[in-house]
């Protein structure tokens, strides 16, 4: 029973991990239709920056490049266009920019600390998701989901070259300080072993997760967020920027991406590997379908406690492993029974 | 004029039913079959054979494959290469178990049991859609990979999974050279190509396009769905299995289920990505260009940097190629869906006005 | 001035239909039949359930409660490939052609329930299969003929204009040579030109084939002129049955539709 416990409770914990993988998926494809599979590259990316900049500090030819990058956006935005009636010079988006290009050039080959490394990350993976809204999404705009999709899986091809070809592909530790030992008095107390680290990481994603929960539905974005979700065509006529949202959502994913590459690089160690772990993320939408953040929280509890389970008690059986594929038959067997998920709706092609 | 249509007509509708009604396309056909059949054997060295013609040819076949699937019936599967691994462990098995098995029928039992095992994954479909369906065939990615691993009976007790494919005999002759090796394989795939195009142009290809463009409208005039679903991952996985017997026997010999892994079916998406998704052409168009644009970065990466005064570091160029390939996916996905294909046929349709634009 | 028309037996038996979509009724309680060789009209406002109507009858939509009895076989969950195979062909208010796929293609899934060969002897394309595939084209080529679409026979549908694109799906449907045909709107969105081409085709349809016909049509001059019998339905509801004339004299019918539309 105790043996049980500590499986279930394992399992969960990871779970809520998967969930937090889960959500950036949800976020994206709840405000814009796009299932981005580019969801555990960027995992990766983020994970990888941050320890590559804690170790040697941002790499010359790369943020020389986009330091150069962003100062013409800078000059561009201010630049008077001809022609260009509405188009007034925007002067506190060529001072972020221009500001974030000479900063970054501050960095180059200084490692820093875990704090600063963090936020510069982010402000990268901000850049990131951004860069991805235009330069991929927009070109594809009323092309069909599948399209979409696929071209999600290149943008996956191109972020992992991009982080190798930043940081080398070694195996890197990662220590977010925070210890991974069983916790003393629930030993004592049930004599259960929970790791420290899993009990503090399904905090930090609950925690994540409830504040996008707050922001979806307590602020004035997130509500138009949920507007452009509902119906696209609406929400354009009745004056929702969609591009702004776009771009904003793509950001959190980079943020939400950030916390879970710390996490899941602390756990297993910062490697090529993440982006499978990512990978589990995708069974867990199905079971909670793609639009719903609950969806993704309880699929991501019942992936995890179901695989370690599975592990514990059928892997012996047949040689072990069955975590490379077991999520993935549980959601299929899943998809058979109930094709529109957890708490999807059912509904009728119209003809 | 050089690619002029004007001038021929079709009187019949079984001279307009031919496979190549366009008199260039016919001509154009036999003169690539006779190089590749008779000037390629006699020039190409071993590199060329062994490095990129063979295996470009049984890409090309796998790529088919998952363009009858993805391409023709519009369902897409990230689990190519494991299908390809039914086919390769299957083939050997077969060899292996049954003394008196001819090489050839044990390919096409490789072929079949992963066409078999194609079916088994493709039920899904039958009552999901898009990406849900993608996220199934991962599931058939992985399970294999992992069956195949973890049941030592599969690579007959060798360690983790290895198999060592035997030699090539058919009917007492010996294929060992890569020239003999390259004249089966084209054969093959030559023959499968044709039998593809056959398909996709009869009833059958027109009830996979049916069911892709627009399925309920599908339903309506009587096509059924399962079947034709089902029968769309039973012949794709079939190509696949086949391609990947060949792979094992007659391309690198020994292999192990994890080099059928998600990278290798990300790969054949991409081929036909950019070859042309519903092309049989482009399935061709897009193995050569995957095979070869690595092996072209290879070689011309690193002294391009040098005389720019850069020194890569080592696996830079596997990360470029990354990148290459990824940002080209998303060019074609934006740009060009119909791939390498469909600038082929608008450069005919230019040169069958050229030299007087009308 | 309605068709003067033989028409036989009812041959399509609609009994006690109920379809909602979660909260909305979208049928309730539809019975009415068609007679052999009829023309059968069914009109009403948006939203009134007409094209559920036509959904139900072959397949696409399974109501709650009702059957649908076609030429003596009474389903209550009727399957959309069983409907095609006893030989009811239909169109679709939204045109739903297979947009990858030429004119020529589109109209030969039509035919797909009368090919015999299997995909191993069409992959091999020698005697039977080809033979099989020349006699359809030749089918399909007496079809396009007869709706005078020989010029776009190798477009993409997808290039085509709208009312051609209508016109290739009634084709599609007629290549199937269906004893019924199910008309979706056939005429919305035409100019007058074309709306008389396509009165004279199901004209000619009706008579030269002997098809029955079932259509919905918002057009009333088109309704009055073509039809045998019409069927009224109003949120769901049956408002009326009867000829045109009757149609036109109900109160109830005045009140709910024509009142309102026209
Ligand atoms: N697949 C579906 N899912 C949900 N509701 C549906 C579906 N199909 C139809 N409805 C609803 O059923 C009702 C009847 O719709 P239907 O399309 O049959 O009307 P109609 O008479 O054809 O109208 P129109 O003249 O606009 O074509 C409508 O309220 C519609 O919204
Ligand atoms: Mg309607």
């Amino acid at each position: 029973m105790q043996f049980f416990l500590e499986v279930l409770i394992g399992g969960l914990l990871s779970g809520v991990m998967y969930s937090l993988v889960a959500l950036g998926f949800v976020l994206i494809f709840k405000a814009s239709g796009v299932f981005n599979f580019a969801q555990g590259a960027l995992v990766f990316l983020a994970a990888l920056t941050t320890v590559g900049l804690m170790e040697r500090g941002a790499p010359g030819w790369i943020t020389g490049l986009i330091a150069v990058i962003l100062l013409a956006l800078a000059f561009f935005a201010v630049k008077p266009r001809k022609g260009a009636v509405a188009a007034r010079p925007d002067w506190r988006k060529a001072a972020v920019l221009g500001g974030i290009a000479v900063a970054s050039l501050f960095i180059i080959g200084k490692p820093l600390p875990f704090w600063v490394a963090v936020a510069v990350t982010l402000v990268f993976m901000v850049g990131v998701g951004v860069a991805t809204e235009r330069i991929v999404l927009r070109p594809l705009v009323n092309q069909p989901p599948i399209t979409l999709f696929m071209a999600t899986i290149g943008l996956t091809f191109f972020l992992e070259g991009l982080a190798q070809a930043m940081w080398g592909a070694n195996v890197r530790g990662l220590d977010i300080g925070i210890p991974d030992e069983p916790i003393p008095w629930l030993m004592e107390r049930y004599d259960i072993q929970v790791s420290s680290f899993d009990l503090a990481g399904a905090g930090i994603a609950a925690v994540l997760v409830a504040a996008l929960a707050l922001f979806f539905n307590k602020t004035r974005i997130g509500r138009a967020l949920r507007a452009v979700a509902d119906d696209h065509q609406a929400a354009l006529a009745v004056g929702i920027p969609l591009k702004q949202i776009w771009a904003i959502v793509w950001a959190a994913a980079g943020f939400v991406a950030l916390v879970a590459g710390l996490l899941w690089g602390a756990r297993n160690g910062v490697q090529f590997a993440l982006t499978f772990v990512a990978l589990k993320a995708l069974p867990v939408l199905i079971l909670g379908g793609f639009e719903s953040i609950a969806g993704a929280i309880v699929g991501g509890l019942i992936i995890g406690a179901s695989e370690k389970l599975a592990e514990v008690y059928i892997g012996p059986m047949v040689g072990g492993g069955i975590e490379s594929w077991f999520a993935y038959v549980v959601a299929l067997l899943f998809l058979l029974v109930r094709p529109e998920g957890l708490f999807g709706e059912k509904h009728i092609d119209r003809v | 004029m050089l690619y002029r249509e004007a001038g021929q007509f079709r009187t019949s509708y079984a001279e307009d039913q031919q496979i190549f009604p366009i008199r260039q396309d016919r001509i154009a056909i036999t003169a690539f079959l006779l190089v590749a059949f008779i000037a390629v054997p006699l020039v190409a060295n071993e590199y060329w054979l062994k490095a990129i013609l063979i295996p470009f040819l049984i890409f090309s076949l796998a790529a088919l494959g998952l363009n009858i699937l993805t391409g023709y019936a519009g369902q897409l599967s990230l689990g190519t290469a494991g299908f390809m691994a039914v086919g390769a462990f299957a083939a050997y098995n077969f060899e292996l178990r049954l003394e008196w098995m001819p090489i050839l029928l044990s390919w096409i039992l490789g072929g079949l049991a992963a066409a078999l095992v194609g079916i088994l994954f493709g039920l899904p479909s039958l009552r999901i859609k898009g990406f849900y369906l993608a996220v199934a065939t991962l599931a058939a990615q992985f399970f294999i990979v992992w069956a195949l691993t973890k049941f030592p009976w599969f690579s007959n007790y060798s360690s983790s999974g290895v198999i060592t494919a035997g030699k090539i005999e058919i009917l007492g002759y010996v294929f060992d050279s890569p020239i003999e090796k390259y004249l089966l394989v084209l054969t093959i795939v030559v023959l499968m190509a044709l039998a593809a195009k056959n398909m996709v142009r009869s009833e059958t290809g027109r009830a996979w396009m049916a069911v892709r463009d627009m399925d309920v409208a599908a339903e309506v005039v009587g096509i059924r769905m399962m079947h034709t679903k089902l029968l769309a991952f039973a012949v794709s996985s079939f190509y696949c299995g086949v391609a990947g017997a060949l792979y094992a026997y007659a391309y690198i010999g020994t292999v192990e289920p994890e080099g059928f892994n998600l990278d290798l079916s990300f790969r054949i998406l991409f081929m036909i990505i950019i070859g042309g998704v519903g092309s049989i052409l482009g399935s061709f168009l897009g193995a050569a260009f995957i095979i070869l644009f690595p092996i072209f970065l290879n070689a011309y990466a690193d002294p391009f940097a040098h005389a720019l005064g850069i020194d890569l570091p080592p696996g830079m160029t596997s990360n470029l190629e990354l990148m290459i390939f990824g940002a080209l996916i998303i060019f074609f996905l934006a740009v060009e869906p119909h791939g390498l294909a469909r600038l082929w046929q608008i450069a005919k349709e230019k040169l069958r006005l050229w030299p007087f634009p009308h | 001035m309605t068709a003067q028309r033989q028409t036989g037996e009812p041959v399509l038996v609609v009994k006690d239909v109920s379809l909602s979509f979660g909260g909305v009724r979208a049928l309730s309680n539809v019975s009415f039949d068609v007679r052999e060789h009829e023309i059968r009209a069914i009109i009403g406002p948006n939203g009134a359930g007409k094209s559920s109507m036509l959904n139900v009858i072959n397949g696409v939509y399974h109501p709650q409660v009702g059957t649908v009895t076609y030429r003596g076989v009474s389903r209550h969950r009727v399957n959309p490939h069983d409907a095609a195979a006893q030989g009811i062909a239909r169109t679709f208010q939204n045109i739903a052609l297979f947009k990858g796929m030429t004119v020529l293609d589109n109209i030969m899934t039509g035919r797909n329930l009368k090919t015999r060969t299997s995909f191993v002897e069409q992959a091999i394309w020698i005697g039977r299969a080809r033979r099989e595939e020349l006699e359809q084209r030749r089918k399909v080529e007496e079809v396009i003929d007869f709706l005078e679409i020989q010029h776009v026979r190798k477009t993409p549908v997808g290039r085509l204009p709208y009312g051609l694109q209508k016109r290739v799906e009634l084709a599609r449907a007629l290549a199937a040579e269906p004893s019924l045909l199910l008309l979706d709107e056939p005429m919305a969105g035409m100019n007058i030109e074309e709306k008389q081409d396509m009165c004279r085709f199901i004209l000619d349809v009706n008579e030269q084939f002997g098809t029955t016909i079932v259509l919905i049509e918002h057009d009333m001059g088109v309704v009055m002129d073509l039809s045998d019998r019409v069927v009224v339905l109003d949120y769901g509801k049956m408002l009326a049955d009867g000829t045109p004339d009757e149609v036109r004299a109900n109160q109830a019918v005045i009140d709910a539709y024509l009142g309102v539309k026209h």
